[in-house]
């Protein structure tokens, strides 16, 4: 679409959005190589090279710092270049792995949350009234649970797994995205345009599908720029607390791993991992940032 | 006066999460080699079988699965042995069959007797106090499933109903895993978890504040843009690495802080001081925004023009006037401070009400979570019903109600 390609064209053409966009499509490009890896893992019903357990390579440093050091190492070993976790584990190869893991999430969770928030916001945007009611009645009940404490409760009920994380946090996140889809439909439903096509006898799913959600789409885009990043950080403190992926390594389980050797000198894969988050949260945050000012001149924050 | 339909919509979601979707909560609790006595037990003791909603019958778990193709391989007295799987109490059952022999055993004298009932189906027969029914045996039409169920006390006498009944008495039900009830455990976390959480909400909040002053004062110039991109790479920092960091590069590196544990005030530095970082990224830049929001109104410039200082301007005029958003978004952090900091607790050692919901959660000790839950929710409720009452005070354009 036009819109799409003019955007993108914007956020081009400023370096520090160019960056952002260049990393994210790197980190995108890991987690599609370590999908492919793990798929292949499983079809071919091997352990995985991230999973493997080499002995007698535990706490091997990073190359840099294997550069300076005199000790040779043991030739069948892997080559680490961020080096190895306690069990002997490629510390960069679990890294990709991890990154796959925040994409499922921070995609998945989107899926449930964006669609869910759109669909009740503009209901209840759009007919006004008791439907209005209904939805603002949702949006209230919903965001006064903790949130946090939410989320793990439905994990912990709905049981081991991935499945728990992608619907807690799902289900606890729409709601403002709903709200903010809600203000916007409301501004748009008594404009003129919507008010010709109601008088040309479209119906109601049409006029609020097809003609108002175009003008409405910006908030969508800008509420997924928002969403991906707090999911992946969510998601890295609740594998973090043991729940949700067990056996494949998200970077929260990582980081649990990594927390107590932290203490005994093995700096690198709590470093690295951290990077790792670090670099992708933010470099969505920045690009969420840049499109609300692009997108939403009612919410600018470089203003100066 | 919105709160009453949020506050059932509340008890409702909560009741649909623990009770609906969790399966059966005697399953979670005894393990999965509890024999069905045991967890029948279990369910007469709590109340879970009972109905969901309201209804006089309620399906049993006695009944274990019928075989389908045993149905048809009756024996020539054309009775069918329902498996049940523990001895049927005292109490009115339902089963969907026209003709039931029941073999009934006294529970003290161990004297056996047998019944024998008639009628259309689905029929109703009772077991008299102090005997339980050991067999079943259905004759006659049988349909393909076989329903065994319960008389209730009431229509309404019902899962939900309990649920709400017990939390307006303020029962919350015992901790599976302290033994203790609900309510002793979550007292005796709440204080330091506010210990610890007040400290963050006001330091953060202060800090912020004088942040967000700072850069609306000086908008555009290099401390703006500065705290700005900063606010930025604050925020995007994960939670997880500012409590391990902290703690490990301030405590056990520099030594400046103890590492870990709830003796005096001095341990509850280092947390707060990690609570109030973390959460300023995110602080700043909504401060900043609601107070750029004021500063843009025209009676600042008219003040600037009338010779006001810089500083009186934003501390009299611009700041009280921000209040509203500012103390919206502070007190939509009030009752997460009941809730305590999941992680700063659970890593610092500090026993409060974050702590206990952590071990609550790991042992799938449902009730202290679901109390915690709905506590947080009512909590926000109440929250917002004060900050309503603020902005009255605040704000005189707004009129109660």
């Amino acid at each position: 679409m036009a819109m799409e390609r003019n955007i993108l064209a914007k956020l081009w053409r400023r370096w520090d959005t160019r960056l952002c966009l260049l990393v994210i499509a790197a980190y995108c490009g890991a987690a599609a190589y370590g999908e492919i890896v793990y798929q292949v893992s499983r079809v071919s019903d091997q352990t995985p090279a991230y999973n493997q357990v080499h002995e007698q390579a535990r706490y091997v440093p990073p190359a840099f710092v294997r550069m300076f050091s005199p000790a040779p190492r043991a030739e069948e070993s892997p080559l680490y270049p961020l080096g190895s976790d306690n069990l002997g584990r490629d510390v960069l190869q679990r890294l990709v792995q991890g990154a796959r893991i925040a994409f499922h999430v921070g995609i998945i969770t989107s899926l449930i949350a964006i669609p869910l928030g759109v669909v009740l916001g503009c209901l209840g945007g759009y007919f006004g009234g008791r439907v209005d009611s209904v939805v603002v009645w949702l949006c209230a009940t919903v965001a006064s649970m903790p949130g946090l404490l939410f989320i793990l409760a439905i994990a912990m009920v709905v049981g081991q797994g991935l499945l728990g994380v992608y619907l807690g946090i799902g289900l606890t996140t729409w709601v403002s995205v709903c709200r903010n889809v809600r203000g916007e439909v409301i501004k748009h439903r008594n404009r003129a345009y919507v008010q010709a096509a109601q008088v040309l006898g479209y119906g109601h799913a049409r006029i609020m599908f097809r003609h108002i959600l175009p003008n409405v789409a910006h908030i969508i885009l800008i509420a997924f720029s928002i969403r991906f990043p707090a999911s992946v950080a969510t998601e890295v403190f609740i594998s973090f607390l043991g729940i949700g992926v067990q056996g494949e390594p998200s970077w929260g389980i990582m980081i649990n791993n990594a927390r107590l050797r932290l203490w005994q000198g093995v700096w690198w894969e709590m470093t690295f991992v951290t990077i790792a988050i670090f670099a992708l949260v933010l470099a969505f945050n920045h690009l969420a940032d840049a499109l609300r000012d692009l997108l939403d001149p009612a919410l600018r924050t470089e203003q100066g | 006066m919105e709160m009453i339909p949020t506050t059932f919509g509340v008890l409702v979601l909560t009741f649909l999460l623990f009770h609906v979707v969790g399966g059966s909560p005697a399953e979670v609790v005894l393990g999965k080699n509890a024999t069905a006595e045991a967890l029948a037990a279990f369910d007469a003791r709590h109340g879970y079988d009972k109905p969901l909603l309201c209804g006089h019958w309620t399906e049993i778990r006695a009944l274990g699965k019928t075989p389908s193709g045993k149905l048809a391989q009756r024996p020539e007295s054309g009775l069918f042995r329902l498996p049940i799987t523990y001895a049927l109490p005292a109490g009115v059952y339902r089963v969907n069959a026209g003709h039931v022999l029941l073999g009934l055993r006294e529970s003290v004298t161990g004297a056996t007797d047998e019944a024998l009932v008639d009628g259309p189906a689905p029929l109703t027969f009772a077991v008299r106090e102090g005997w339980s029914a050991v067999s079943l045996d259905v004759g006659g039409a049988l349909p393909d499933y076989m329903r065994l169920e319960k008389k209730n006390a009431g229509r309404f006498d019902s899962q939900f109903v309990h649920y709400v009944v017990a939390l307006a008495k303020g029962e919350l039900g015992v901790s599976t895993e302290h033994g203790l009830p609900v309510a002793r455990v979550l007292q005796a976390g709440v204080g330091p978890s506010l210990a610890l959480t007040v400290p963050i909400l006001a330091g953060g909040t202060l800090v912020g504040v004088m942040l967000g002053l700072l850069c609306a004062a000086w908008r555009g110039g290099v401390t703006d843009r500065a705290v700005l991109i900063l606010s930025t790479v604050l925020m995007s920092v994960n939670y997880v690495v500012w409590v391990l960091a902290g703690q490990f590069l301030l405590a056990f590196k520099l030594r400046l802080f103890p590492i870990w544990g709830f003796e005096s005030a001095a341990y509850l530095v280092l947390p707060v001081l990690i609570g109030i970082v973390s959460g300023l990224g995110r602080d700043v830049r909504f401060f900043r925004a609601a107070i750029l929001d004021e500063v843009y109104k025209p009676y600042v410039r008219t003040a600037q023009a009338k010779g006001l200082s810089g500083s009186r301007i934003m501390i009299r005029h611009v700041l009280r006037n921000s209040l509203i958003p500012i103390v919206t978004y502070v007190s939509l952090s009030i009752p997460f401070l009941f809730t305590g900091s999941l992680m700063l607790e659970s890593f610092f050692g500090i026993p409060g009400l974050g702590n206990v919901s952590l071990n609550a959660i790991h042992s799938s000790d449902m009730a202290v979570v679901r109390a915690v839950v709905i506590l947080g929710a009512l909590l926000y409720q109440g929250v917002n019903l004060v900050t309503d009452l603020c902005y009255a005070w605040l704000d005189p354009r707004v009129r109660l109600l």
